[in-house]
């Protein structure tokens, strides 16, 4: 059996352990250390993805213990493509966090930094219900960290709504949880499909109402319309290399629906029939709608970005909601466009930001940009991308998502909403983008007039680079790692063909989830020694310490 | 027994979301708290209740209690103290740096309380 497929998660939690230890005085170090691991599960990654890409399913069990019993990793198609995408946007979070200084504005972002790519790296390999919430919560704790990084009033105050948020998300997912256990007797996903497919339909209440609650733990991940209300705050006051970094923990949500839901819930069990018919897809329209709204009247470009943000989780999952192998093959091409689009958009705002002077993340005229064509750029192809405009990736993935819409009975709905939310969407990046960069002094002689009476925005963390005055030198670390995630996006472009094969393949593995269930649950573990007294004793002992340990 | 653990999680729970609807942190975080005892024992009778009953395998014993919950709870205690420990520094820290506690957005510098909608309180 090879380790390769536990270092996603070893790695970082060991770097994370090394640079809080034993470098926490050292920021350069810890940026080299930090970097280079970050490059290594990168590489990894690519190893993984390329292991999967045949649809080859690998295994790994924990301490040897066989499936329901001991706690597995599965790397499939699915889960490597996440690591691949997770792993290929942090280096350049962590790039534009150096070049930025914002790693440095407070204490430990390399070690939570890290701790939180173990959480998210986790999420996607495990194949066990409990360790998936352990591994939630790993990320989710290192993004408390994270968020409220560097402090300051507005950002505590939306972190501690954050935690609270997600702490009754836990509460609920534990729920679930435990719902689910009292019904099968088993938390293992494998070993669930098998279980759940045997249950009476006709007594099958509990775990209705755990698929029901676990479909809202991951809704509040996903930020869907209800539950979404801990977003907007919590990436607009987030720093920028985390709310960059937190664009992959929607996905994370993303990645719960489907795949709980193809294989332990399929569609054609009839226990959780219209389950996404009559309640996501309406959902995940309304949150598409709300979002562009949300655009739309956004007084402040950093909320602009955030409620963009949850427009394209609507659209995401409205794809997801089809649930066909089309649906959810354009739900995975637009979730690798949204998260490159939206760290690209949050690290393009914190430049904005930083060069605007008083004015800051308002939507107002304010001074000009210091350096502002590279920014204005950039932020026009970011937002094309965004809005869905042609010819970049968010376009395609539209087109593929509404393509999909077809096999569903509310395909006017969605053809609806989705095409004129991209037209409000326009309309708002288009404001947001002339406000900015186009009619900054344009209120005659007197100058920027709006400024002046303009509120102050609270952003202490600003002010280091505002000091330098509008024409000094700037950094060149922060435009390569944004140019770097907008050259993802060209090259996701380019690559739509293979992109797509790819992808309406790892849909098809998904659809077909036997092979899967039967590698986990037929796999031997560790034999068991001679006296079987001693080796349950054994057994039970270690299963409590991986429980812990995670 | 029945009885008492199902009321038990029943009163926590609806007394933890009475409270976590509360405006000020404190009674928000004892809310979390007391739903996080609510799953606590929730999970732990997920499950089966079996009074006097060992978990581990031995001699002479007839019949057994379920090992997989007292671990599973034993791993969510672990995450909710931390937790909640979380919760209570961030909270503390925004207390101290606004001077009010209020879980909701901040009071606009004029005194004119909050607003509760999300986008409109941009628009000061």
């Amino acid at each position: 059996m090879s380790h390769w497929l536990i270092t996603p998660v070893v790695l970082p939690a060991m770097l994370a352990a090394i640079l809080v230890l034993m470098v926490r005085e050292h920021i350069v170090v810890q940026r080299a250390l930090s970097m280079a691991g970050t490059l290594a599960l990168t590489a990894i990654a690519i190893g993984l993805f390329w292991q999967a890409s045949d649809g080859t399913i690998t295994l790994y069990q924990l301490g040897n213990w066989p499936a329901p019993f001991g706690i597995v990793l599965v790397a499939d198609r699915l889960s490597t493509l996440m690591v691949l995408l997770t792993t290929l946007m942090a280096p350049l979070v962590l790039l534009y966090s150096m070049g930025s200084g914002w790693d440095a504005r407070g204490r430990h972002f390399h070690p939570l930094f890290q701790f939180q790519l173990m959480g998210i790296l986790g999420a996607f390999l495990t194949g066990d219900a409990f360790n998936l919430f352990v591994f939630f919560e790993v990320l989710l704790i290192a993004s408390y960290g994270l968020m409220i990084h560097a402090g300051g009033r507005a950002r505590l105050r939306a972190g501690t709504q954050y935690v609270l948020y997600n702490l009754l998300g836990s509460t609920l997912f534990l729920f679930a949880l435990g719902t689910i256990y009292a019904k099968t007797g088993t938390l293992n996903m494998a070993d669930l499909a098998l279980r759940v497919a045997e249950l009476d339909p006709g007594a099958s209440a509990g775990i209705r109402v755990a698929a029901v609650l676990l479909l809202l733990v991951f809704a509040i991940k996903a930020a869907l319309l209800p539950l979404h209300f801990w977003l907007p705050d919590s990436y607009a006051e987030a720093p920028a290399p985390v709310a960059a970094l937190f664009a992959i923990m929607t996905k994370v949500g993303a990645y719960g629906i489907i795949r709980i839901y193809t294989l332990v819930f399929p569609p054609d069990l009839e226990i959780t029939q219209g389950l996404f018919d009559t309640w996501l897809l309406p959902a995940a329209l309304l949150t598409l709608a709300m979002g562009m709204i949300g655009v739309l009247g956004a007084a402040r470009i950093d909320r602009l970005v955030a409620f963009s943000v949850i427009g394209s989780m609507g659209l995401l999952l409205s794809a997801v909601a089809v649930f066909t192998p089309d649906g959810i093959a354009a739900a995975l091409y637009y979730a690798i466009h949204s998260t490159f689009a939206t760290a690209a958009l949050f690290l393009l705002v914190d430049q904005i930001k930083s060069r605007r002077g008083n004015a800051g993340p308002l939507l107002v005229h304010g001074p000009p940009i210091a350096g502002g064509a590279l920014v204005a750029g950039m932020f026009f192809v970011a937002a094309i991308a965004m809005i869905g405009l042609p010819p970049l990736s968010g376009f395609l993935g539209k087109l593929l998502i509404l393509d999909a819409a077809t096999a569903s009975p509310l395909v006017w709905w969605v053809w609806a909403v989705v095409l004129l939310g991209s037209l409000v969407a326009l309309v708002g990046f288009s404001r947001a983008g002339s406000l900015i960069f186009w009619k900054a002094h344009q209120h005659g002689p007197d100058g920027p007039v709006d400024c002046e009476t303009a509120p102050e925005v609270e952003d202490t963390t600003a002010q280091p680079e505002t000091t330098q005055g509008p024409l000094s030198p700037r950094p060149v670390l922060p435009m390569i790692a944004i140019g770097g995630l907008i050259a993802l996006l060209i090259a996701l472009t380019v690559a739509a063909g293979p992109v797509n094969r790819m992808l309406a393949a790892t849909a098809a593995q998904l659809f077909s989830p036997a092979p899967y269930v039967e590698l986990v649950l037929n796999t031997p573990g560790k034999k068991i020694k001679a006296d079987p007294h001693a080796g349950e004793d054994d057994h039970g002992a270690a299963a409590d310490e991986t429980g812990e340990d995670h | 027994m029945e009885l008492l653990i199902a009321s038990a999680v029943g009163v926590l729970t609806a007394a933890g979301i009475y409270l976590v609807l509360r405006l000020r942190t404190f009674p928000v975080i004892i809310g979390t708290s007391l739903l996080s005892y609510a799953v606590n024992v929730f999970l732990f009778a997920s499950g089966r209740l079996a009074l006097d009953a060992p978990p581990v395998l031995r001699d002479g014993a007839e019949r057994y209690t379920d090992p997989l919950p007292q671990a599973l709870v034993l791993t969510a205690i672990v995450i909710s103290f931390g937790m909640t420990a979380v919760v209570v520094i961030i909270a503390l820290g925004s207390w101290l740096s606004s001077d009010d506690d209020l879980v909701d957005r901040p009071a606009l510098p004029d005194g004119d309380g909050h607003s509760p909608s999300l986008s409109e309180g941009d628009a000061r």
